[in-house]
């Protein structure tokens, strides 16, 4: 358990390129997945290729689990191949000479620690390139190799694994080929990730740890639930703002096709889920769909009604409301309208109830 | 037919290219992945110098490899304090010479080789746990595969082809620097067309194949500018 109290990063980048300048000052938990999240050109790849040390900054320290990689006033800098970390490039960048199979093993090779081999036939099979293994890259569809690449990097055991838009070079129907593989291999493997990405979607369905970064600047960085729930964040503001409850199932109710999740402090009611009571999922409640009640319907044909606190309250675009709830110890954001939020006099601290048109399951 | 005198200005053909390229591609390849890489303000003057060659007319080249080797000359000093004596006339002069007039088609086609590779799979190594020197022999080489055999066939290839240069430099020694491009010369100033004949068109056999190898086989473009 002391182990795992010294698993942090440490990072600290201030880098100047004229038209470009990263100044972040972050710690985050190496543990779960933490996504990077950003614009292009809000700096967070230079900050994944800082951590990497495939790009130098000029003022720099970096601390992994207790190890420093970098600092700059002492003039250390480990060299990447020096770095016990993975990285998955946004294209898969495999080598083009070497078989599937010797480019599972290039790492493999140049690793002192003695190789494991159940570990890699899981990683294998978790990815489902067994029966790539004999292929040149070239013969891979894009889905497979980023499958590969992100093997490659898993079978080195790294103590972080670093992703630059690993799906970015992916159409949609290979983003979804991949992105359960990517939400398993945490659960799995016990790797913390390192994820940059623009994508909300990918964001709700893997993060558990929050970094938005604007113009090279960190804007906010927390828990995920916390952090997309933030009104002065302008995810918040998006259409497609959200907000991510980690749940349980509690129970299945067949004769209505149902099944019941429960949350810290409520349950929720959701279309049969095929799985055992008691799994973990992943509810994604986008803002658009929540609307707000001063009392419980007598007669609605909503299943979700949960009892709920207004926590704050913002104006958003083009005649919008953004309300920020409570409902037991979940945050909730709501999108509705001016007038609405005017009809019901609603104020910060006031009790309502809370309608959920729909969610979405991530995993 | 071939004399012995022709056959032993073959197999000293034979031995100046061979060592010509082996140490062309020794210097040429840290010469071409720097030039692949750097921004260095340099980076213009060198890839002019290493290219010089390929438009200045080779007695040029031989003239002032002539002046700088003889025993007047900056080298030729230095090889005399080091005890070697100077280096015009000699089969050693002759290898240097060859270096330096054949040295821009091992560059050019390494160069090129090493830029297509980019900074990818460079990374990628890096990331992997491999060294930049384990990159370079792991990665970088089998990669430019065939940048090196062109290179490689392209060195060779010219430097048996030389002539002004070998005049200059080699002299026309028997079995020290006479080579087949001056012994063809020697035949037709003897009017022996026919042992002419016979050397020049085995050499257009030569050159005809090799470049046939390189643009079929190979599927290259000789990189010359």
């Amino acid at each position: 358990m002391n182990r795992k109290l010294n698993k942090f990063i440490t990072a600290r980048f201030k880098l100047d390129h004229g038209d470009f300048q990263l100044s972040v000052n972050l710690r985050l938990p190496n543990s779960g997945v933490t996504v990077l999240f950003g614009h292009s050109g809000s700096g967070k790849t230079t900050l994944l290729r800082c951590i990497a040390g495939l790009q130098k900054a000029q003022q720099s320290y970096l601390e992994i689990n207790g190890s420093v990689w970098e600092d700059s006033d002492v003039g250390a800098f480990l060299p990447t191949h020096k770095r016990p970390l993975g990285y998955v490039f946004q294209e898969a960048n495999l080598f083009s000479h070497l078989t599937v199979h010797e480019n599972l093993n290039f790492g493999l090779k140049r690793i002192k620690a003695s190789f494991n081999n159940a570990k890699f036939e899981q990683i294998i099979h978790l990815l489902g390139i067994k029966h790539l293994l004999e292929r040149m890259p070239e013969r891979l569809s894009g889905g497979e190799k980023q499958r590969v690449a992100i093997a490659r990097a898993l079978v080195l055991n790294p103590e972080i694994l670093l992703m630059d838009e690993p799906l970015a070079s992916l159409d949609a129907k290979r983003k979804q080929e991949i992105l359960p593989f990517l939400g398993r291999l945490n659960q799995e493997l016990n790797i913390p990730v390192l994820y940059v990405t623009h994508s909300h979607q990918e964001v709700a369905q893997l993060a558990d740890y929050l970094v938005v970064l604007e113009a090279g600047k960190v804007q906010a960085s927390g828990l995920l639930s916390e952090t997309l729930s933030r009104l002065d964040l302008p995810l918040s503001q998006d259409r497609e703002a959200t907000t991510v409850w980690n749940v349980t199932i509690v129970e299945h109710e067949t004769e209505f096709h149902l099944t019941r999740v429960a949350f810290e402090g409520g349950s929720l009611s959701l279309p049969a889920i095929d799985a055992k009571i008691g799994t973990p999922l992943r509810v994604q409640i986008y803002a658009r769909d929540v609307s707000i009640v001063l009392e419980v319907p007598r007669a609605t044909s909503i299943l979700n009604v949960l009892p709920a606190t207004i926590m704050d309250i913002a104006d958003g675009e083009s005649g919008q409301t953004i309300v920020r709830l409570k409902v037991g110890n979940q945050p909730l954001l709501a999108h509705i309208t001016r007038k609405s939020a005017v009809v019901l006099n609603l104020k910060i601290g006031k009790d309502v109830f809370v309608q959920i048109k729909g969610m979405s399951i991530l995993n | 037919m071939l004399t012995s005198a022709d056959f032993a200005t073959l197999l000293l053909t034979f031995k100046v290219a061979s060592l010509a390229t082996i140490f062309m591609l020794l210097f040429g390849t840290p010469l071409a992945w720097w030039l692949a890489r750097t921004r260095s303000k340099w980076r213009g003057l060198i890839n002019t110098i290493v290219a010089l060659p390929l438009v200045l007319p080779p007695t040029v080249l031989g003239f002032y490899l002539l002046i700088l080797l003889g025993k007047n000359g900056v080298i030729g000093e230095f090889t005399t304090w080091l005890g070697i004596g100077t280096l015009p006339f000699t089969f050693a002069g002759l290898v240097v010479a060859s270096v330096l007039y054949s040295m821009p088609f091992v560059v050019q086609p390494l160069q090129t080789a090493f830029s297509n590779i980019g900074e990818q799979p460079l990374e990628a190594a890096a990331t992997l746990r491999a060294s930049p020197i384990d990159t370079f022999f792991s990665v970088v080489i089998p990669q430019a595969k065939s940048g090196f055999l062109t290179a490689t066939i392209l060195g060779f290839a010219h430097t048996v082809g030389e002539f002004g240069v070998v005049l200059m430099v080699g002299g026309n020694i028997p079995d020290k620097t006479r080579v087949v491009s001056v012994q063809i010369y020697n035949h037709v100033e003897a009017l022996e067309y026919s042992q002419a004949h016979w050397l020049a068109g085995g050499l257009l056999v030569f050159s005809f194949t090799v470049l046939l190898i390189l643009y079929t086989v190979l599927k290259t473009t000789p990189h010359v500018k």
